[in-house]
């Protein structure tokens, strides 16, 4: 196309929609990404970032929680055989109660961990 | 228990284990469909073969054993081995996927770029497995002996011929299949006495003893920090242990090679999501069985509280439905040996295969043999070794040598997972210095545990639940040695980085080709 040829002129065959606002053919965020510049280094910093404040909330919480148990009994010796419906207190948290809040704690982190990958695709541009 | 029906029990899981292991052998083919059922399985099967691969003799028969025996303390086993997975959902569940490995070494290698911590990572993988296979051996001879009375090393022979040819046979592929019939199996196999027990005594109106150990005289046992079962420092031994199975899950080979069957990063995620769903439910079980255990096998506390779960169906029914509960249990728990000593063969037999034996064969035959060989060859040596460590070695409770193979893992491949995918400033030295130290540290208390454990006080109590020392320990190491070595940063760092953490639609280079 770089040499103009003879005889009748070519003509363009296109489809309608050229003038639309067409997306670079390599989005931005990820060109940086590749080339490792100080913007992309942002972009991932940023990224990683959040996923680790997400993840140390988890264990933070786990921490707080389970690790507050035996500290509990520990300190308050009353809690060690208080019966919840017939039942000791310890018994109820380890065996019944536990299982349940770690499940929603998972749901919970997999919707938020999820979430942040969804804006940084939409932001670096997705394939 | 009657041991004909029993027997017949074992044998159809057996003879199940070994019908869906050939169905497998028919469309495994390749390598990659040994290691990782060539990665397309989907997350809903997989979560119950994670969950089925878990599940061990420490789960099954241990931890109501431990209860029965310690108390309220013991419960924090089951609870720790269910948190670990939440930590492993937050911590590396997605990055380890996307880091495209098909094993922890293979990982080791490509974010570390160094041959040095691909081969410490390949010893500590043969080490934490096989200490992991040793209760499940014993567990399956244990199991043997209530139902025949045979020599327990018989029961562990069974095992371990029918894992050798099963994984021999089938690799991956199968044992996916296998395992995530044997979760089902295996939660069915406890729960259904229970009920049968709950509904039996409400059509008779008499609970007679369901919550006597619970309540009232003699209930100290059902006490946390009780210092039943004559355990010393409860609260620094309580805190131990959940470190170390909170932290420890993450780093047991068989569980990260499970991983990889995931098809991305975001499955990674929801598949464990499942896992913790279906622990939870199965781990509502061990402790009523141990509950049962204190007022209708009181006997065992003191003989062989391991093989409570077995009892307990003959204890209270007598006669046929008794004989039937029991034989579902004695099924149930060789499941759980089966699908555990599998997964554990495969992991084993991986790092075996890729790190010491191929390169041998290759020599040793000119290139003149088949990859899947050496890899069947390595599965065998997998578990050789382990059952002539069992014959040699003296007996632990099932659930305490499964909580130290948890805390030589969470002193060892935790610091190096979490560090190695969230801290981009972590050195070559420092990952080898951390894997070396924490070893070092945990295994020796392990040995200690073995060899001869301290009679009682502080030192019992820091060798006997080691992780509150060894996983600080090892973190710090890491940390400090790459600090002072930063110019030994893998230069690929940066391409790790973008590689582990950012999700598959983004089209970004990864540094190494898609898997």
């Amino acid at each position: 196309m770089s040499t103009p040829a003879e005889g009748p002129r070519r003509v363009r065959v296109t489809s309608p929609r050229t003038s639309a606002a067409r997306r670079p053919s390599t989005p931005a965020g990820t060109r940086e990404i590749d080339e490792q510049t100080r913007l992309g280094e942002v972009y991932m910093y940023s990224l990683i970032q959040s996923q680790l404040r997400l993840a140390l909330a988890v264990v933070a919480g786990a921490a707080v929680v389970l690790g507050g148990l035996p500290l509990l009994f520990a300190l308050l010796p009353a809690t060690r055989h208080l019966l919840v419906l017939g039942i000791p207190l310890p018994w109820v948290l380890l065996v019944f109660v536990v299982y349940p809040v770690v499940y929603i704690s998972a749901r919970i982190y997999v919707r938020n961990a999820e979430r942040i990958e969804a804006e940084f695709t939409e932001f670096v541009g997705r394939k | 228990m009657s041991s004909a029906m029993s027997l017949t029990a074992i044998g159809l899981v057996i003879a199940a284990t070994i019908g869906i292991g050939l169905f497998g052998l028919r469309i495994s083919r390749t390598t990659s469909d040994f290691y990782v059922a060539s990665r397309a399985v989907s997350p809903r099967w997989n979560a119950s073969a994670i969950s089925g691969e878990y599940l061990s003799a420490a789960s099954f028969l241990g931890v109501a054993g431990l209860v029965l025996v310690n108390g309220a303390d013991m419960l924090w086993f089951s609870v720790g081995y269910t948190v670990g997975y939440l930590m492993l959902l937050v911590l590396i569940a997605a990055p380890l996927r996307r880091s495209g490995a098909y094993t922890l070494p293979d990982f080791a290698e490509t974010r570390f770029e160094s041959a040095v911590v691909r081969r410490l990572c390949s010893g500590l993988v043969a080490g934490i497995g096989s200490l992991y296979l040793l209760p499940q051996l014993r567990g399956a001879g244990l199991t043997f002996h209530a139902v025949t009375g045979a020599p327990p090393a018989v029961g562990a022979a069974i095992v371990a011929a029918i894992v050798v040819i099963n994984v021999a046979a089938g690799g991956m592929r199968s044992i996916t299949f296998v395992q995530a019939f044997q979760y089902w199996l295996k939660l069915t196999a406890l729960a259904v006495p229970i009920f049968v027990i709950l509904i039996t005594w409400r059509s008779m109106e008499h609970p007679v003893g369901l919550l006597d150990s619970l309540q009232g005289a003699g209930s100290e046992w059902a006490e946390p920090l009780s210092h039943a079962g004559g355990r010393d420092h409860p609260l620094y031994a309580t805190y131990s242990l959940l470190l170390a199975l909170c932290f420890g899950t993450m780093g047991l080979p068989h569980v990260l090679v499970r991983f990889y069957t995931n098809p991305d990063g975001r499955a990674a995620r929801r598949t464990t999501v499942v896992v913790l769903a279906l622990l939870g439910m199965f781990y509502l079980f061990p402790p009523l069985y141990a509950v049962l255990g204190r007022s209708f096998a009181a006997d065992l506390i003191g003989t062989s509280p391991d093989t409570v779960v077995l009892e307990l169906p003959s204890r209270i029914f007598a006669g046929t439905t008794g004989d039937l509960l029991g034989a579902l249990l004695a099924a149930g728990a060789f499941a759980a040996f089966l699908s555990t000593s599998s997964g554990l063969t495969v992991a084993i037999a991986g790092v075996i295969d890729q790190d010491l034996l191929r390169s041998r064969l290759h020599r040793l035959t000119g290139g003149d043999y088949l990859a899947v060989n050496s890899f069947r060859i390595a599965a065998l040596l997998a578990i050789a070794i382990p059952y002539l460590a069992f014959n040699l070695t003296k007996a632990l409770s099932l659930a305490d040598t499964v909580g130290l193979a948890f805390a030589v893992a969470a002193s060892t491949f935790c610091p190096l997972l979490v560090l190695g995918i969230w801290w981009r400033k972590m050195s070559v030295p420092g990952a080898a210095a951390g894997l070396v130290v924490g070893g070092v540290a945990a295994i020796t208390a392990v040995l200690v545990n073995v060899i001869g454990p301290p009679s009682g006080g502080w030192p019992k109590a820091l060798f006997g639940q080691p992780a509150a020392w060894t996983m600080p320990l090892a973190f710090l190491t890491v940390i400090v040695v790459s600090k002072l070595t930063p110019h030994r940063i893998p230069r690929g760092t940066a391409r790790s980085m973008v590689r582990l953490h950012t999700p598959e639609a983004v089209d970004v280079d990864r540094g190494l080709p898609p898997a």
